[in-house]
């Protein structure tokens, strides 16, 4: 025990005088929470629009303003020929144009039906689409006001409800994925430099070559960064709570249990890159490349993993993260338990004997 | 019998790194392994240490056979790596400790042993080890390889990149902690520090060359050696190359030690042959077989 402790004291002061490794473990967590919380989002703000309105009538006047008083977008121009239509979208700013045919108010009355236009820009097609969407339902809004008194003989009147993020807020969807990549990364990466230093600077030679067994030294080396990954977890749950208001619904303290499984997970996988990298270089290059890429592309993290092709679909399934991701999210945003994520939990226990299992097996008590 | 090497053999792909070394070290002796870079010697101390197993052949350390009891040995012996290998980003004094800990003891309960090397690096037990001079490396990396009391200890190489002085020091220690009981197996590519050793196994291409006393081996030198001195030594040792009864010609120091040939040589005959050649302020002197000499000229065999 006093082995134990010996060393992994010994492991802290590493950690503690490595400016590059504290950065690492304390500044990524919160400047990529900040980012993906704050920059990075799918919502829409005061999108600049402009305006073709060849009517200039009491309804498209009500309809513009309508349109402008909303938070979401901001008239910037009004324009005056179609041809112009191109030339705003060419400079840039505005991203879409509403364009009112003539007489619009008249042939609303008249014929029941008056035509306006969205064109939007589609250089961005998700905001594209989203401003469209936006644009149509404050349309639809009007006409239902207006329509208010007639009672149509057949009528669908579609009723949705978004469940667990009513306001469809990103950060919502970013909070879960980027606790699984910190985790992942700052686990596995971290301990998989960490162990392939000692064998760089030669001091594994030593530590071979002493009464500690490969699984003391293994412990010791992954134990410091299990205490942190907690510390670590702690933040991001604190600041999406507080920072973000993203709620927690479920059992904190099974998201802790949850979240504890996936740190040992990813630790395992350090211990697994360790054992078949020699330098700290590879170790860092298989940790980025082999595991952010995955835990950010293959998790359903940003993209759905349901649209996915199917063979990126089989694939996905290899990556821990995505069993996380659905069990954080179905904790934090659905507030379910354990009789839940029963499944997800056992498929991420299982990979993480697997990793223990078979980092052991690589292990070697000696040099070659 | 403290080590005990029994035909070993070990091979990396193509290259025989060790071919069927058989040395014995007994209890409390200081043995070298003399040789030069590339001879073997680093693999010999792993094999030893139970770091690498060997392809052929068996060996004990301590009287546990390397293979079947290397959790033994590795409870047993002390082990300086010939790179420079503590952890440079903690004290002196941390290291020494984490040391001690794995080892299962504490700087207090071994002081005795490491006090005359530990209180020339205790000024600076605050600074972290990567920043201590070569020497002080040395030291340091000594201590940590004692603190422990191993029966055996395995110096690979542990002057070289040292100043002479520390390398003076150095061996000191090492008899210092020879007369405690520890059996000391150490390497060096330096011939001048074999002679310090009880015994040395001259080592090159992994065949071992000879093992003796440094004496004997320097007695067992089967030719009259001499001393060749002029004005030019670049153009004495192409003139000497040159003489058709050379048998071997090395540069020594300020001398070229000079062999002859034939039996009945005459060194009056080297000497007007060089001043034919142009050479001056000639001056040949028999001398004694060095332990360089023994290697160079066994390594020609």
């Amino acid at each position: 025990m006093k082995r134990f402790i010996g060393f992994v004291q010994k492991e802290f002061y590493h950690i503690f005088r490595d400016r590059r490794s504290l950065f690492i473990l304390f500044g990524m967590p919160v400047a990529q929470i900040m980012l993906f919380g704050f920059a990075i989002t799918n919502e829409i703000n005061n999108v600049d629009i402009a305006i073709l309105d060849r009517s200039q009538d009491a309804s498209t006047k009500e309809i513009i303003s309508k349109i402008s008083s909303s938070e979401y977008f901001s008239i910037l121009q009004h324009i005056k020929e179609e041809a112009e239509i191109e030339e705003v979208f060419k400079k840039g700013k505005v991203k879409a144009v509403l364009y009112f045919e003539k007489e619009f108010s008249k042939k609303l009355i008249k014929q029941h039906t008056a035509k306006v236009q969205i064109v939007t820009d589609a250089t961005d097609p998700n905001v594209a689409n989203t401003i469209s969407n936006y644009i149509n339902s404050i349309l639809s809004n009007y006409q239902e006001e207006q329509n208010r008194a007639i009672t149509l003989d057949y009528q669908i009147v579609p009723q949705s409800r978004m469940v667990f993020n009513a306001e469809l807020k990103s950060v919502y969807m970013f909070v879960p994925g980027v606790m699984t990549v910190i985790l992942m990364l700052v686990s596995a990466m971290m301990t998989s430099i960490s162990i392939t230093r000692e064998k760089e600077l030669g001091t594994m030679e030593i530590l071979l070559v002493s009464p500690l067994n490969p699984f003391q030294v293994i412990i010791g080396k992954v134990f410091p960064y299990i205490f942190l990954s907690i510390i670590n977890a702690a933040a991001i749950v604190i600041l999406s709570i507080f920072v973000f208001h993203v709620p927690v619904n479920g059992s904190l303290f099974l998201l802790g249990l949850e979240s504890v499984l996936f740190i040992v997970t990813s630790l395992a996988l350090g211990i697994l890159i360790s054992t078949i990298s020699a330098t700290q270089q590879t170790a860092m290059m298989i940790s980025l490349m082999g595991l952010m890429l995955p835990v950010i592309l293959l998790s359903g993290f940003i993209f759905p993993i349901s649209s996915m092709p199917v063979p990126l679909q089989v694939i996905s399934n290899i990556v821990p993260a995505k069993w996380f991701i659905i069990i954080v999210k179905g904790i934090m945003l659905k507030g379910v338990g354990i009789s839940i994520v029963w499944k997800e939990t056992l498929v991420l226990l299982g990979m993480t004997l697997l990793f223990i299992g078979l980092s052991v097996r690589k292990y070697k008590i000696r040099l070659e | 019998m403290s080590i005990h090497i029994d035909h070993i053999s070990k091979s990396y792909g193509k290259v025989n790194a060790l071919d069927d070394i058989s040395i014995r070290v007994d209890q409390g002796e200081l043995f070298g392994l003399i040789g030069p870079d590339g001879a073997g010697k680093t693999t010999l101390f792993r094999i030893l240490t139970t770091l690498l197993l060997p392809d052929h052949g068996s060996a004990s350390v301590a009287g546990y056979d390397i293979i079947a009891d290397f959790k033994a040995i590795r409870k047993q012996v002390g082990y300086m790596p010939g790179r420079f290998s503590l952890y440079q980003d903690l004290t002196v004094e941390e290291n020494l400790r984490f040391f001690a800990t794995i080892f299962g003891t504490t700087i207090a309960e071994n002081y005795d042993l490491i006090r005359d090397i530990y209180v020339q690096i205790e000024p600076f037990k605050n600074r972290r080890a990567g920043k201590l001079s070569g020497g002080m490396k040395q030291k340091l990396a000594l201590s940590c390889a004692l603190i422990h009391k191993p029966k055996v200890l395995f110096l690979d190489e542990p002057t070289t990149g040292v100043d002479p002085v520390s390398r003076k020091e150095f061996w000191e220690m090492l008899k210092r902690l020879q007369d405690k009981g520890i059996t000391i197996l150490v390497s060096t590519p330096y011939m001048d520090e074999a002679a310090l050793c009880d015994r040395i196994a001259l080592i090159q291409d992994g065949r071992i060359l000879e093992i003796d006393t440094p004496k004997a081996i320097v007695e067992h030198y089967p030719k009259p050696i001499f001393d060749v001195g002029a004005h030019n030594t670049y153009l004495l040792i192409e003139k000497l190359n040159a003489y058709a009864h050379k048998h071997s010609v090395f540069p020594f120091g300020e001398y070229i030690h000079y062999t002859d040939q034939r039996d009945g040589f005459d060194p009056l005959e080297l000497r007007a042959y060089l001043k034919n050649e142009g050479l001056q302020n000639i001056h040949i002197e028999r001398t004694k077989a060095t332990i360089e000499d023994t290697f160079m000229e066994l390594a020609k065999q």
